[in-house]
């Protein structure tokens, strides 16, 4: 704990000390501003010096978020973000590393990467911007595009049918999965605290539209016209309410049901509590996306959807060496060069 | 077999003093052959022969059971004299089925002898091998040019463990002991290094250690009781320079060679490696020292193996990804980025036939070109290739000294042939091993206390700063960069600029090497043989002949594939004619050809297998004419 007192001895910075002397150039409007914001805004309150941190990112709009902050960072190639990451929270466990990614980068051309980095959990955090279209090559579907995306490359309409980010890293055994979005500050930057304190990978989802090429595709979630009834704020140990506190989620058996807590007979101590830890649970409620139960189709979850303590992969890696090493010793590279079998000519 | 005295000991055996011996191992891939052939090894190599083996296996693991897709072989050429290639041609078979013997007789010299497991050559076997029905080879007098042993070695092995409590299937696992027994006693090499080892081996299954060492020694005895075999074979130790050696393969000499540049460098060692054939050995060897201050990382796959590298390298470590050609071509991406990040990677190509999958457990050369050009824009990269078995290790070690000192990706070719194939190695001592110099930026270099990641210094190499050091937060990235500053550039001369800097710090490299000079031969001349990789052993051999013989002939083998060494356009137009040998279609003599407008001329071979010395005496004897 003595980096602590030490970091508390030294000024604390400010967000402004975490902007680099870069002009950022996303377009007017874009998500992207509103996140850049939030991580320069927490960053202080993390008390980690600037040099111990590293933004690693792969390509695409998202990926140019490196180039803002003053820290170390490396804008990488598409997809690869999350093996360079791997590599280095590998070889220096001490580093505070944080990916930058979007929907195309992490999940499709980068999809067996981020799957293994969620199995393999280095504690690092891994931010996907989802936009649900590529942007920098000007508007072709995603992978978290809806069935049906009219998009430059699917005049007709997608055929295919998306991803759903929380169910894909749940799957790959991601131990913090979490949801956010551009329009709602406060709580982007709340997500991104608990990704920083999650020991392990923290996936965080965050909507972000894109003005140019697929504006408003979650109003639905962030405007206040419908974002009660679209959208369900989770909290750990808090009943699953939303409609301002009008409605809730109970579970019968392992089906969710929303009730009207204005209706008869419906309280609000029936309701499904939030546990984060409760894997099952966490499945269900990743599924409040395009799965419909009883015809009915169920508001978007965000905040922290679960989070697991479980080893992490440089732990690991460190853990087996200064075991070897107490039991065998390091041997001298002269040990190392001559092997066990040698013999000699005079 | 080169002998030199022969005299008779009795029983009516005769003792040849051999100078050196051809011994080709070859059976079904379940009967054990790699075993015996390396145990045969490194009994010859321990009492002193020098040696050279050829380890020869099919890519499937269990290819159907008694057909010639299933045939495994090693070879081993040991002598009293130094030996530089597995032989052409052998002077013993040992063939445990009738596959072997169709695969590997027509390599066996004429009069050479052949030791036979009978047992491999009923109906079944004949059948499966593709003899037509009726047609015995051990029968039917097809091999009365060579002394043939037909021994029933699968019976014997039962008869042997009869009683010892173990099932048939692990008894009959046993019977390549018995042949190496019987081996040991021909060439005249103790079973003492094989006990021991099958001791270790076995050490918690006492049962198994004492039927393979029963079956080993009744292999011996075989040889001595019975009048069967007239004559034994010795080989003397050989005269090779004073020193310890130690026997190595070429992938474990890089894997030694990597622990090596850790500690010369103090750079933690981070290997990302995808499992593919012939390099997975590499990460197996590596993944042992652990306590070494080498970390590796089994990655989900080519690309994530070398970014996992990028990333270490990036955090100030030595990055290292090992591969083969398909994994190349998947990794070829990222190290566009490590080239433009200039920033130290070791990319380490163990060279198969290709392409595609091509064919994996054989040799070839064929990436030279791909590591010349194979990367999108201009991007060169130096290129280090490594002549045998043990000069893997100073490849490696000259690879990680020119990534970190010049601040570069280095790709270190090596191939299947010496990757698998093992030499006595007198090795270093730590004190006889240059430090690899390692500087980290620690303070800003540019006006006001900026740091200016892409400053260069005499070598053109910029700073390495590491995540961690105070004051010096930068980004690198994959887009063009300015100058000095490394920010994002689109500006069209500085692109051309940076293209050109980029290039002539590989360039400058050469300031840095060793000047080309003939391994054997005259620096002038009629012809000179310019060799590269694993071609070295065959072409020296063969132009060492050819010396003695009063040819006027060279040998000029390169490490140094890009940059060349200063001197090698002036070295080469001093000869009338460059022969250019390779395992391939002719690539290093296009390259040559096209730098230095010297007349090379091309030896290919692309059969996946190594040269033989007499195919280069040939073509040498050809043109001097």
């Amino acid at each position: 704990m003595t980096t602590i007192i030490e970091q508390e001895a030294a000024p604390k910075l400010t967000a402004k000390d975490f902007a680099s002397n870069q002009e950022v150039k996303w377009c007017p409007g874009c998500g992207d501003y509103s996140i850049l914001k939030q991580v320069q805004t927490v960053f202080p309150d993390f008390g980690i010096p600037k040099e111990d941190i590293v933004f690693i990112s792969g390509i695409g709009c998202a990926a140019r978020f490196t180039y803002y902050m003053d820290t170390y960072g490396m804008h990488s190639i598409h997809g690869r973000a999350a093996a360079i990451a791997s590599g280095l929270k590998g070889l220096n466990p001490k580093l505070s590393v944080w990916v930058v990614s979007g929907d195309g980068d992490a999940f499709s051309i980068g999809g067996n990467h981020f799957i293994h980095l969620m199995r393999k959990n280095f504690d690092l955090n891994y931010l996907v911007f989802n936009n649900q279209i590529y942007g920098l090559t000007k508007g072709q579907y995603s992978p978290t595009s809806e069935k049906g995306k009219v998009a430059k490359s699917t005049p007709y309409g997608s055929v295919e049918e998306p991803f759903n980010p929380s169910e894909l890293a749940l799957g790959a055994k991601c131990s913090f999965v979490s949801r956010s979005l551009d329009r709602d500050p406060k709580h982007m930057q709340m997500v991104l605290k608990r990704a920083h304190e999650h020991k392990g990978t923290s996936f965080v989802e965050i909507y972000q539209n894109c003005p140019v090429f697929n504006d408003g595709t979650f109003f639905a979630f962030s405007e206040k016209e419908t974002k009660q009834e679209q959208s369900i704020y989770l909290e750990h140990g808090k009943p699953l309410l939303f409609s301002n506190g009008t409605k809730g989620i109970k579970l019968d058996g392992t089906r969710p049901v929303i009730v009207n807590l204005n209706e008869n007979g419906n309280s609000a101590s029936d309701l499904w509590i939030h546990d984060e830890h409760d894997k099952t649970k966490a499945h269900i409620i990743a599924g409040f996306f395009d799965t419909e139960y009883d015809g009915v189709h169920f508001p978007r979850p965000f905040g922290v959807i679960y989070s697991e303590d479980r080893p992490t992969c440089e732990d690991g890696m460190e853990q087996q060496i200064a075991e070897l090493t107490a039991r065998k010793g390091k041997p001298s590279l002269d040990k190392i060069l001559s092997g066990d079998k040698t013999w000699t000519i005079l | 077999m080169e002998s030199i005295v022969e005299q008779n000991v009795g029983h009516d055996t005769t003792l040849i003093e051999a100078e050196s011996i051809v011994i080709r191992f070859s059976g079904d891939s379940g009967d054990g052959m790699q075993l015996t052939g390396t145990q045969f090894t490194d009994t010859a190599a321990f009492f002193g022969n020098d040696l050279s083996t050829f380890p020869e296996f099919p890519a499937e693991i269990r290819a159907p059971i008694g057909t010639t897709a299933g045939v495994s072989g090693f070879q081993v050429n040991f002598g009293s004299k130094e030996i530089f290639t597995p032989g052409d041609e052998y002077d013993v078979l040992v063939a445990m089925n009738a596959a072997a013997l169709k695969v590997d007789l027509p390599r066996l010299k004429r009069g050479g002898i052949i030791i036979t497991n009978t047992a491999g050559f009923d109906k079944k076997n004949l059948g499966l091998a593709g003899f037509p029905d009726g047609v015995n080879p051990l029968e039917d007098g097809s091999l009365e040019d060579y002394t043939v042993h037909k021994i029933d070695v699968t019976k014997f092995t039962k008869e042997c463990l009869a009683g010892s409590g173990l099932g048939m299937k692990e008894i009959e696992r046993s019977k390549n002991m018995f042949v190496l027994g019987l081996l040991f006693w021909m060439f005249d090499e103790p079973m003492e290094y094989t006990i021991n080892f099958i001791n270790e081996k076995f050490a918690k299954k006492q049962d198994i250690a004492d039927a393979n060492i029963k079956t080993l020694k009744a292999g011996w005895n075989f040889g001595d009781h019975t009048e069967i075999f007239t004559t034994r074979f010795h080989v003397a130790p050989a005269k090779l320079p004073k020193g310890t050696y130690r026997n190595i393969s070429g992938n474990h000499a890089t894997a030694i060679g990597l622990v090596a540049a850790a500690e010369l460098s103090g750079l933690p060692l981070f290997l990302g490696s995808y499992p593919i054939t012939p390099a997975s050995d590499v990460l197996h060897e590596l993944s042992k020292y652990k306590t070494s201050n080498v970390k590796t990382f089994q990655a989900e796959d080519e690309i994530a193996a070398i970014c996992a590298a990028i990333g270490a390298s990036y955090g100030g470590g030595l990055g290292v990804t090992t591969t083969s050609g398909p994994g190349m071509s998947l990794k070829t991406e990222a190290l566009g980025l490590a080239t433009i990040l200039e920033i130290p990677l070791l990319v380490i190509n163990i060279q198969r036939g290709g392409p595609s999958t091509g064919l994996p457990t054989k040799t070839e050369q064929s990436d030279l070109m791909q590591a010349m050009y194979g990367r999108h824009g201009e991007g060169p990269l130096p290129i280090v290739a490594a002549s045998s078995p043990a000069d893997c290790f100073n490849t490696v070690l000259e690879a990680a000294r020119i990534a970190v000192e010049h601040m570069t990706p280095v790709i270190c070719l090596t191939d299947g042939y010496i990757a698998n194939g093992s030499e006595p190695w007198r090795f270093p001592t730590k004190d006889q091993l240059l430090p690899i110099n390692v500087t980290f930026a620690t303070e800003p270099n540019g006006p006001n206390g900026t740091f200016l990641p892409y400053k260069r210094d005499e070598k053109l190499s910029r700073p390495w700063a590491k995540p961690g050091t105070k004051g010096l937060m930068h980004r690198i990235g994959g887009l063009e960069k300015a100058q000095e500053t490394g920010n994002v550039s689109y500006d069209a001369k500085n692109h051309e600029a940076m293209t050109k800097l980029r290039a002539a710090k590989i360039e400058k490299i050469a300031d840095y090497i060793p000047l080309a000079a003939p391994d054997s031969g005259k620096s002038t001349g009629k012809l000179a043989v310019l060799g590269w990789g694993s071609t070295s052993g065959a072409i020296k051999t063969a132009v060492r002949e050819l010396l003695e013989e009063g040819y006027d002939v060279a040998h000029i083998h390169l490490r140094h594939m890009n940059p060349f060494p200063k001197n090698l356009g002036e070295l080469l137009s001093g000869y009338e004619h460059v022969l250019i040998p390779e395992m391939n279609c002719g690539q290093l003599s296009q390259l040559i050809r096209a730098k230095y407008l010297v007349p090379a001329e091309s030896l290919s071979k692309v059969q996946g297998l190594p040269f033989t010395t007499s195919e280069l005496k040939n073509k040498i004897l050809e043109i001097l004419k």
